[in-house]
């Protein structure tokens, strides 16, 4: 899996071959390169690479960027990762360094476990 | 000696337009800082937040900001349309931006590890840039702390968000919610160190009646008004505070007399009225109040002067029919264009609407003479407290329209004795005329004495009247009669 440039604001991070259809479509909302900001897109990328093998693709919001993408997902908190797809839409805040409630949010492991 | 008190600057203040209130806080809301605004369920926060910014739109077009944590700017915008505040044109014309940060009810959301509320500070920065804004409300911290577990991650971010909207001079108000109308400032029980100014709403149910005021909490390093001030809210206006120890008391004294309306009574007044004065005229049930006022209306008339009647005990047929039996036609007074006559009932509003519409009418028709028949029927809305506060807030903007003003009250007892209305408005009022009924060898009669005269001799007898077709005639004194006024008359030829 590539890393591209995390200094673009809009970073789509796809490890799906051939133009496929993605199951898991992610995004992520930040300010600027903070630690938390750091710490959350290693996490997810370890998750997903972990959890969700080639059927992902990762979209990174800089909001010190570009503020205006905030108030289409009603973004309050940083870092935010929204799911997309596969619907319903979920919401996930911090830096995810908690793996088991991440899981949890993205509904890849249920709560009771 | 005094000593030196070095001169601070002093903090500039911005007109808020919410009537009344700029005259409690001394000129507006500190310019750049932060207040916050508590109160209960219901004490008319929201629409306080939302009065601040379209007071300044529609006043100077100062773009304003609304960031919400409750309702959806969807329900904002209807729920004020009733007030006649078009949001949406307000949005479209680029002078207001709504910060939608409302829960979504379906969503929910799972906390994963450190974050901040970062993107909430970029969102209030990108719009405050993108519209030039110099206000902003925030409506309610309360709604916010209940998104995020924990609460001093919040706390520190507020404190945040306040120190970057002083940096970018931006004039901002908070709301937040409390559980008691007094106790505690907010909920989270940090708010008030969020910001340099506490403004509280309440909305106190006092004898079974509703009572809504603000005060004033904490002003920092500038001057404010202390203490409760009530307010009201009204369709079209939003929110009206009453400021009643902040009046000033200037206005000036005349010494132009005008009639009564009753020559003898002119006489025992030393020449009529004083142009600007208040009379109170007090006295038992069917003494003679509406006589004295249906008088005291057609004097003006008489003389070309606007008159204006409030009443709140007989209908307007009543009324009318009153005069005609007086000989006097309240019908040509109005068809002369010196005339109006508005009636309501005590009950149809509370006290403060009452008040506000009363002044509109003052301020719209613009009359010589104003007169209350009667004031005391108030007393049945109100609570003590509020009925004062009435009686003194009416009675000092009648005095700066610099008109006569002839108030009545009903005793609760027929043999004399003194109402409330009375007690609270006798020192403001320029000139009392009591009537009184005296009862003499088994017979009902009526005597008036005029009990103060303010800047002019009056005559100090009790004189006897009598009511016909033409109006009221006074007469001769009671000289042999003492304990009218105590309600106690007593023949005093014989010791």
């Amino acid at each position: 899996m590539a890393e591209s440039d995390q200094s673009t604001a809009h970073q789509v991070d796809s490890s799906a071959e051939g133009g496929a259809t993605n199951a898991w479509l992610l995004r992520l909302y930040i300010a600027g390169q903070t630690p938390k900001s750091l710490a959350a897109i290693s996490n997810l990328h370890r998750i997903c690479a972990e959890h969700m093998v080639n059927k992902y693709s990762i979209e990174v919001i800089d909001l010190l960027e570009h503020p205006q993408l905030a108030e289409g997902d009603k973004i309050i908190a940083i870092p935010t990762l929204v799911r997309k797809l596969p619907q319903p839409i979920r919401k996930i805040i911090g830096d995810l360094s908690d793996t088991e409630k991440t899981l949890v949010g993205l509904q890849l492991k249920s709560k009771t476990v | 000696m005094f000593t030196h008190v070095p001169n601070y600057p002093q903090i500039e203040k911005i007109e808020t337009g919410i009537i009344g209130f700029d005259l409690i806080s001394s000129g507006g809301l500190p310019k750049g800082r932060t207040t916050l605004v508590s109160g209960t369920a219901g004490s008319a926060k929201t629409l306080f937040a939302v009065q601040f910014l379209a007071e300044s739109i529609q006043r100077s077009g100062d773009a304003g900001i609304f960031v919400t944590f409750e309702e959806e700017p969807a329900d904002i915008r209807r729920n004020v349309k009733s007030l006649g505040w078009d949001i949406e044109a307000w949005e479209a014309a680029g002078l207001w931006l709504f910060v939608d940060a409302s829960p979504d009810p379906i969503q929910d959301q799972v906390e994963a590890g450190r974050y901040d509320l970062g993107a909430l500070l970029a969102r209030i920065e990108y719009a405050v840039a993108k519209i030039g804004a110099t206000r902003l409300s925030m409506d309610s911290l309360g709604a916010i702390f209940a998104q995020f577990r924990d609460a001093a991650i919040v706390r520190a971010e507020l404190f945040r968000i306040a120190y970057v909207l002083r940096q970018l001079k931006v004039t901002s108000i908070m709301t937040s919610e409390r559980t008691q109308e007094y106790g505690e400032i907010g909920r989270f029980g940090v708010e008030e160190f969020v910001a340099d100014n506490v403004l509280i709403l309440r909305n106190v149910l006092e004898d079974e009646k509703r009572r809504r005021t603000m005060e004033i909490l904490k002003y920092r390093g500038t001057s404010h008004q202390k203490g409760e001030f009530p307010f009201t809210i009204v369709s079209g206006r939003g929110i009206l505070a009453i400021p009643l120890s902040a009046m000033e008391l200037n206005q000036k004294s005349s010494i132009v007399r005008i009639s009564s309306g009753n020559d003898d009574l002119d006489k025992m007044c030393g020449g009529g009225f004083f142009r600007d004065s208040i009379i109170l005229a007090s006295g038992a049930t069917g003494t003679g109040k509406t006589l004295i006022t249906t008088e005291f209306l057609k004097g003006g008339a008489k003389h070309g002067e606007r008159c204006l009647l409030f009443a709140f005990e007989e209908s307007r047929e009543q009324l009318f029919r009153n005069a005609e039996g007086w000989g006097i036609d309240f019908e040509a007074m109005e068809a002369a264009g010196l005339l109006k006559v508005v009636c309501a009932y005590p009950e149809s509003a509370s006290l403060e609407d009452h008040l506000i519409e009363m002044k509109d009418i003052i301020e719209h028709y613009k009359p010589n003479r104003i007169a209350v028949d009667s004031l005391s029927a108030m007393e049945r809305v109100a609570t003590p407290k509020g009925f004062r506060e009435f009686v003194i807030s009416l009675t000092s903007f009648i005095k700066h329209q610099e008109v006569a003003g002839l108030f009545t009250s009903t005793t609760p007892t027929l043999m004399g004795g003194t109402s409330v209305t009375e007690t609270h408005i006798s020192t403001l009022t320029d000139s009392i005329i009591l009537l009184r009924y005296v009862e003499t060898n088994g017979s009902m009669r009526r005597g008036l004495t005029v009990l103060k005269m303010r800047g002019s001799i009056h005559d100090k007898d009790i004189l006897e009247f009598n009511i016909d077709g033409t109006g009221m005639h006074l007469g001769e004194p009671f000289h042999h009669i003492t304990g009218i006024l105590a309600g106690n008359p007593r023949d005093a030829s014989f010791g």
